[in-house]
């Protein structure tokens, strides 16, 4: 898939000379593109004189960095502690099952990217999804076809 | 008045004069609603709470009496939304839109209060108007945190109406940074973050270095699992946060300060962003503040998903640009720290007490808590608890009353098991300890630990293998792999756990779990690791029978574990509803209807427990 590299100069420029960070560049780089995509970085890596070995390692290292584009839709499953001692590991499995994918991945159909999250201190709430930004409170198994169902409604009434 | 009206605030008397300005206007409106705006509200939609409140007073022409204000977090997240009704503090919770137009016109207006919307004691079903009633508010002692409910974070008005930047004033005028380190230092006041090491100390070795460049840095990334205390704070009242700071920068001297916000945090991010762009324009941050010889520029450095980054000397590593690696220690942050300058971390709650300190006294402070452990802790109080919220109680209050009092004790009549507090460096305390008081050194004495002050309640149904297995799968996930004790020794432990919950562990696993245990707390090489096998040790000491139970009779006792259970249908009990079939998600469950009992396919089950939750007849066996 070809990438647009035109920004990257731009974004590169902002985190040059002192104080500059560069997980704060590839922040900025995921904030743009949704992922750091492999022609990016090289640019970036050329563009500030910085081994693309370093960048990779950054992008490895932390967690929320992704080096795969994400899907359309983010299901994010909480398994917190409160999440997990209520539960959280059979919603996750649940979810896994029934998206065909494993926590961490996209659907080949670049629809959803499934992953969990250590704590969204939404405790109460507990065990919590977050569709796209859309909190779900108190999942049971049960829940996880009628949240499903509701991002899939969703999606093809975007492209109807 | 505008920002160029105003100008900068050059002076303290000028900061005086404003705040009286300010007092006065607050006066003007009769009566506020104040509506809690934290996360966990916004997250069951208080957005639209506010919309409709905003709508409504406008609709009436009430927005000239009444001050709609969106504040942080109250702390009573199980309730959410809430609002409280100033003068009166009348409470009310679980509010709907459609409740909105009915507290306006009987409450606001008509001076009643609305049965319906209280809050209601689960055992006398009594409704209690009052938030300070309420026994969740009742026996908290909230210092630090009381603010939040009647600020909006995102006015620095607010702020300085209710004695914001008052503590400043007093020392950048009236003491020298000697005289402020040594009232800090007097306080008794420990870090919040975990360690517990005395601040004053810590501010008072940082300001001896010889450096002409030092740095402070607020630890706002909080990422032990059910803790949230932080984010509510620096989302909630974010000035307090800064005016710790400034109060530290210039104790120690520094003219730079850093604040390391967790990614997963973008509320207590963007607050934090305009109360530093206030603070600023007002004249409370930036070149001699309040016309002292202070500068102070706060940057924001935003975390990117690495548990080991709470780890200080990863944490700076992290604002440097580079890989989260701790490194050892000494040299201490104090003497080498961010860009090998004088570096003095404390976390978000610490920051926040510094201007209490500071306005209220030393001596007022230490009055609270315990012969060692002196103020009060906000604890999140989370997983099988009534009131899951965040509470403030003094230090020395008994976890008992948490738990049982504040917390009103265990949903569904279930009973207590334990509590496991420190995240995943902490451990388990068990009922027969529940009236131990808390405090730093008596969590530590129990082999629990204070961390930041999660507290995950565990009832009857919760599985304390699977628990140790939780954190350990955590831990591996998050240590950095620098040092080889923690990153294949946890990797090992949590081998042995999951084989133990998969109904194949034997007898020596436990002895191999102690052994392991010990070889990663000597060896490992920072606060990650050489606290990584606490959940397991703790767990052993208090609950060694549960784990013979599942590797002699390969029997989980509290039906979590699914290699261990399996699933039954009471035939007797059935009511053939079919609740159970519809919701199995691997089609496991057949009858269930035309008066026929339902059966599950052993085969098919993948013992998700789906069946188990829904039932209302309680005819599903876990055995």
């Amino acid at each position: 898939m070809e990438v647009d590299t035109k920004e990257v100069g731009t974004i590169c420029e902002k985190h040059t000379g002192g104080g500059g960070s560069l997980v704060m560049l590839l922040q900025d780089i995921q904030g743009r593109y949704g992922y750091l995509p492999r022609e990016v970085l090289k640019e970036a890596s050329r563009n500030l004189g910085v081994p693309l070995a370093r960048l990779y390692g950054l992008a490895t290292f932390y967690r929320s960095f992704s080096l795969k584009p994400r899907g359309r839709h983010e299901i994010c499953a909480c398994t917190g502690t409160a999440c997990h001692v209520r539960g959280a590991r059979l919603i996750l499995e649940q979810l896994e099952r029934r998206l065909g994918i494993r926590s961490g991945d996209t659907t080949g159909d670049r629809e959803f990217t499934l992953v969990s999250v250590n704590c969204l201190g939404a405790c109460a709430l507990g065990p919590v999804v977050v569709v796209d930004g859309k909190y779900h409170g108190k999942v049971t198994v049960g829940d996880v076809d009628e949240i499903l169902a509701a991002v899939k409604g969703a999606a093809a009434g975007e492209k109807s | 008045m505008s920002v160029a009206e105003r100008g900068r605030i050059a002076s303290v008397a000028r900061l005086e004069e404003i705040r009286r300005e300010l007092e006065a206007k607050g006066r003007r409106y009769a009566t506020t609603i104040s509506v809690c705006a934290g996360t966990g509200c916004q997250a069951y939609g208080c957005q639209e709470v506010v919309n409709a409140f905003a709508a409504e007073l406008g609709t009436r022409k009430l927005d000239e009496k009444v001050l709609l204000r969106s504040t942080g977090c109250h702390g009573f997240c199980e309730k959410g939304p809430l609002a409280v009704i100033q003068p009166g503090g009348v409470f009310y919770q679980q509010i709907k839109i459609k409740d909105v137009p009915d507290i306006v016109e009987k409450t606001i207006i008509g001076g009643q209060v609305i049965e319906r919307l209280l809050y209601s004691e689960p055992k006398t079903k009594e409704r209690i108007a009052r938030e300070a009633d309420v026994p969740f508010y009742k026996f908290q002692e909230r210092i630090v945190f009381g603010r939040n409910g009647i600020i909006d974070p995102t006015s620095i008005e607010d702020y300085i109406a209710a004695g914001g930047y008052e503590a400043l004033a007093k020392a950048v005028t009236t003491m020298s940074p000697e005289q402020v380190i040594d009232e800090v230092t007097r306080s008794g006041l420990r870090g919040r973050g975990g360690g517990g090491f005395p601040t004053g100390r810590k501010w008072a070795v940082t300001r001896r270095q010889a450096e002409a460049v030092k740095y402070v840095v607020c630890n706002a990334d909080e990422g032990d699992p059910g803790a949230y205390m932080d984010r509510s704070l620096l989302e909630g009242n974010p000035h307090s946060v800064l005016e710790g700071m400034l109060i530290g920068a210039y104790a120690i001297g520094a003219s730079d300060a850093y604040i390391y916000v967790r990614a997963e945090y973008p509320l207590a991010l963007k607050n934090v962003h305009i109360a530093i762009d206030q603070a600023n324009e007002w004249g409370l941050l930036g070149d001699k503040v309040l016309g002292s010889d202070l500068s102070l520029r706060v940057h924001v450095s935003r975390g990117a998903g690495a548990f080991v980054c709470g780890e200080e000397t990863a944490l700076m590593a992290s604002i440097e640009g580079r890989l989260g690696t701790p490194t050892a220690r000494p040299p201490y942050p104090a003497q080498s720290g961010l860009w090998g300058k004088p570096t003095n971390i404390n976390n978000v709650e610490t920051w926040a007490n510094v201007p209490l300190v500071i306005t209220r006294g030393a001596g007022w402070f230490s009055r609270i808590g315990t012969e060692k452990s002196k103020g009060t802790k906000v604890f999140s109080l989370v997983g099988k608890i009534n009131n899951t919220g965040l509470v403030e109680v003094p230090m020395g209050i008994k976890l008992r009353d948490i738990v049982f009092k504040i917390g009103g004790g265990i949903p569904r009549g279930r009973a207590f098991k334990a509590v496991q507090t420190g995240g995943p460096s902490g451990g388990v305390i068990p009922e027969s300890l529940l009236d131990l008081p808390i405090d730093y050194d008596a969590l530590t004495e129990v082999g629990a630990m204070m961390g930041s002050g999660g507290m995950i309640v565990m009832d009857d149904r919760t599985c304390i293998v699977d628990v140790a297995r939780y954190f350990m799968n955590f831990l591996r996930e998050e240590s950095c792999g620098k040092c080889t004790p923690c990153r294949e020794g946890i990797k090992v432990m949590l081998g042995i756990l999951t084989r133990i919950c998969g109904g194949e562990g034997a007898v020596e696993d436990i002895e191999r779990l102690e052994r392991l245990a010990r070889g990663i707390k000597a060896a490992a090489l920072c606060g990650l690791g050489t606290t990584a096998p606490n959940p397991v040790l703790s767990t052993l000491k208090y609950f060694r029978d549960e784990y013979l139970a599942h590797v002699v009779d390969h029997r989980c006792p509290a039906g979590v574990c699914t290699a261990l259970i399996s699933l039954a249908i009471d035939e007797a009990k059935c009511k053939a509803c079919g609740r159970c079939v519809k919701v199995c998600p691997t089609e496991a469950i057949s009858g269930g209807q035309k008066k026929v009992a339902a059966k599950i396919d052993q085969g098919r089950c993948v013992r998700c427990r789906a069946c188990f939750e829904t039932c209302p007849f309680e005819a599903i066996v876990i055995t």
